[in-house]
């Protein structure tokens, strides 16, 4: 259970969640602080410690389009917030899961900042409005990368069992 | 039952006789580009063998691809030391296909991996750039992906798990007017099909425009098919892509040439009279804001760019001092170019574009990424609007959220500059 901390609108870019400006950041430990830095009000509670771990962000349509750059996953996770979106670009997509960051897919998603989530299995409920609604889930090809816990813990059993 | 291109390309890297849309597979990998992010899938390789007991060695150097472009020369002290970092790593590798800060060989991997020669037709590339896309010019399934999944290539020599995508059929016939060209003819598509139109599926490219237009101009349409989604745009090669690989790339082995079966079965066919197409500009704040020029003129610009991974190869620079040539750029506007690779710098050197864009007002930067990806040269100011032959206009692109850009073909930014606003350059301006 957590809030929504953050509802943005459709084709969130790569360059809102994380600014090219930041981009020689490469440590998982030193992303998170410029999570949606032009969106200064939001970053700064972030870096305040105002918003809990398991908090949503609520998206519209294709989250994340743009640059394949992983550090918009990863400050994401480092805060680990849950993305929910109608659904999201595919590269932003992989990176998330391949870093274990939880992402829900709603198309029917309706919710305002502030509201309470909740997953149950495959289904989403707001519990401030005590509407549910369906999860799509994660693309099934991926569904190893997600059980192992992500990419890099994967790529290493395979790296042992001699690819 | 027929396969597409990317159908076929994956079969043939997977060792098998064919794959359906939905399989999961996972093919070999030919080239693995990274640019200075490598430094972050440097990391997660480092990762991927901890606790392993193994040397930890990349699959086979050479085909491996590093290429600085984004920062160069290094803006901070960050920068510089992630590449002095790559830069070890490359030698502790021995990674061959190294494109260090150099005049000689260096420029954006976009440019570099096909001037090189380092893409062939039935390729599977990936880059860790979204715009990786690009190669599909030379009929290659290439597409981008994230560091730690580079890191993951790095060590296996293949991409894991991945879905075979559907693929649409773009049929494009007709001859593009005068001021015309392969931005307008991409930006309308994606106009058409919006910004998420293609998210997870090929866009593959047919009909007699493509068969006319030069490997410089696929590269345009590959290069911007992720703004509408896509995972890969794909060219299939032909007897252009044998003229590049050899003429332009000084490739000399063999290169065997495949296409889509005749009854390969598209998710859709979308169909585009190129004839009757105008410029297109793209408007703040998202790609698919798409208008004719007309729509737009006479908008008031700030920063005029020409270069990028898109528009800042030798032909669009060759467009731009057709038209700024003996003329002097608006004093209220400003123009930077960023020719794509040294190669180009010096060809358009010789050929005098480079002075006849000087003598207009404009600024020769140094071929790399520059103000593309607003981190390095020419950021615009609170209020400031831009006028790009670049691929993205996304709310703080070029650095700053409080500005605006607008995306353009080189002709509309070369008659723009002379005026200060958006101008059309079939009417005035040349
Ligand atoms: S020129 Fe721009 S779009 Fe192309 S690789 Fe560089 S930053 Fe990316």
């Amino acid at each position: 259970m957590g809030k929504i901390v953050l509802k943005v609108g459709d084709d969130v870019s790569t360059d809102i969640i994380y600014p090219g400006r930041f981009m020689a950041t490469v440590l998982p430990t030193e992303t998170p602080q410029y999570t949606f830095a032009d969106e200064t009000e939001f970053n700064k509670k972030l870096n305040a410690g105002e918003i809990p771990q398991g908090s949503f962000i609520v998206a519209g349509e294709n989250f994340g389009c743009g640059s394949s750059r992983e550090q918009a996953a990863s400050c994401l996770k480092g805060w680990e917030l849950v993305i929910v979106a109608k659904h999201f670009a595919r590269i932003f997509l992989q990176n998330a899961i391949n870093l274990g960051l939880q992402m829900v897919i709603c198309p029917d998603i309706e919710a305002e900042e502030g509201d309470e989530l909740q997953i149950e299995g495959e289904v989403l409920k707001n519990l401030t409005s005590g509407k549910e609604f369906k999860i799509v889930p994660l693309p099934p090809a991926r569904q190893a990368i997600i059980d192992a816990g992500g990419l890099v813990a994967y790529t290493r059993a395979r790296l042992l069992a001699g690819k | 039952m027929g396969m597409t291109y990317v159908q076929k390309i994956l079969a043939r890297a997977c060792g098998k006789e064919s794959v359906e849309v939905g399989d999961v597979v996972e093919p070999k990998v030919h080239l693995a580009m990274s640019h200075e992010n490598g430094a972050m899938a440097m990391n997660q390789f480092v990762e991927i063998y901890k606790g392993t007991d193994l040397e930890a060695k990349v699959w086979d150097p050479d085909r491996i691809a590093i290429i600085f472009d984004h920062r160069i020369p290094a803006e901070s002290a960050k920068t510089a030391t992630n590449q002095k970092k790559l830069r070890d790593f490359v030698v502790n590798q021995k990674i061959s296909k190294f494109h260090d800060i150099r005049g000689d060989e260096g420029g954006i991997c976009h440019q570099i991996l096909p001037e090189y020669g380092y893409v062939r037709p039935g390729y599977v590339v990936v880059g860790t750039d979204s715009h990786t896309t690009s190669h599909g010019a030379l009929g290659a399934f290439a597409f981008g992906i994230g560091a730690t999944e580079m890191a993951a290539v790095w060590t296996l020599g293949h991409v894991l798990n991945v879905e075979v995508p559907a693929t649409i059929k773009v049929d494009v016939n007709g001859k593009l007017a005068e001021y015309v060209g392969p931005k307008d003819l991409i930006l309308y598509l994606i106009g058409k099909i919006t910004a998420e139109g293609a998210n997870f599926r090929v866009l593959e490219y047919h009909g007699d425009t493509f068969k006319n237009m030069s490997t410089s101009g696929r590269l345009v349409v590959c290069n911007m098919s992720v703004e509408a989604g896509a995972t890969s745009g794909i060219v299939p090669a032909d007897d252009e892509t044998l003229r590049y690989l050899k003429q332009e790339a000084g490739v000399s082995d063999k290169l065997e040439l495949f296409g889509p079966d005749d009854d390969a079965v598209y998710e859709q066919v979308i169909e585009i009279d190129a004839s009757t197409l105008a410029p297109q500009i793209a408007c703040p704040h998202m790609v698919d804001n798409i208008k004719t020029v007309d729509e737009v003129a006479g908008t008031k610009i700030d920063q005029i760019v020409i270069g990028s991974c898109t528009n800042g190869r030798l032909d669009d620079l060759e467009a731009a001092a057709r038209i700024l040539k003996g003329k002097k750029i608006a004093r209220t506007t400003r123009m930077l170019v960023f020719p794509a690779s040294w190669r180009i710098y010096r060809e358009a050197l010789k050929r005098g574009y480079l002075n006849d864009l000087s003598e207009a007002g404009a600024v020769v930067c140094n071929p790399g990424c520059g103000a593309c990806l607003g981190v390095h040269q020419g950021a615009l100011g609170d209020n400031e609007v831009a006028l790009a032959t670049t691929n993205r206009n996304f709310k703080g692109r070029m650095g700053n959220p409080k500005a605006e850009v607008y995306l353009c073909s080189p002709d509309v930014a070369a008659a723009s500059a002379v005026t200060g606003t958006i101008t059309d350059p079939r009417a005035g301006g040349r």
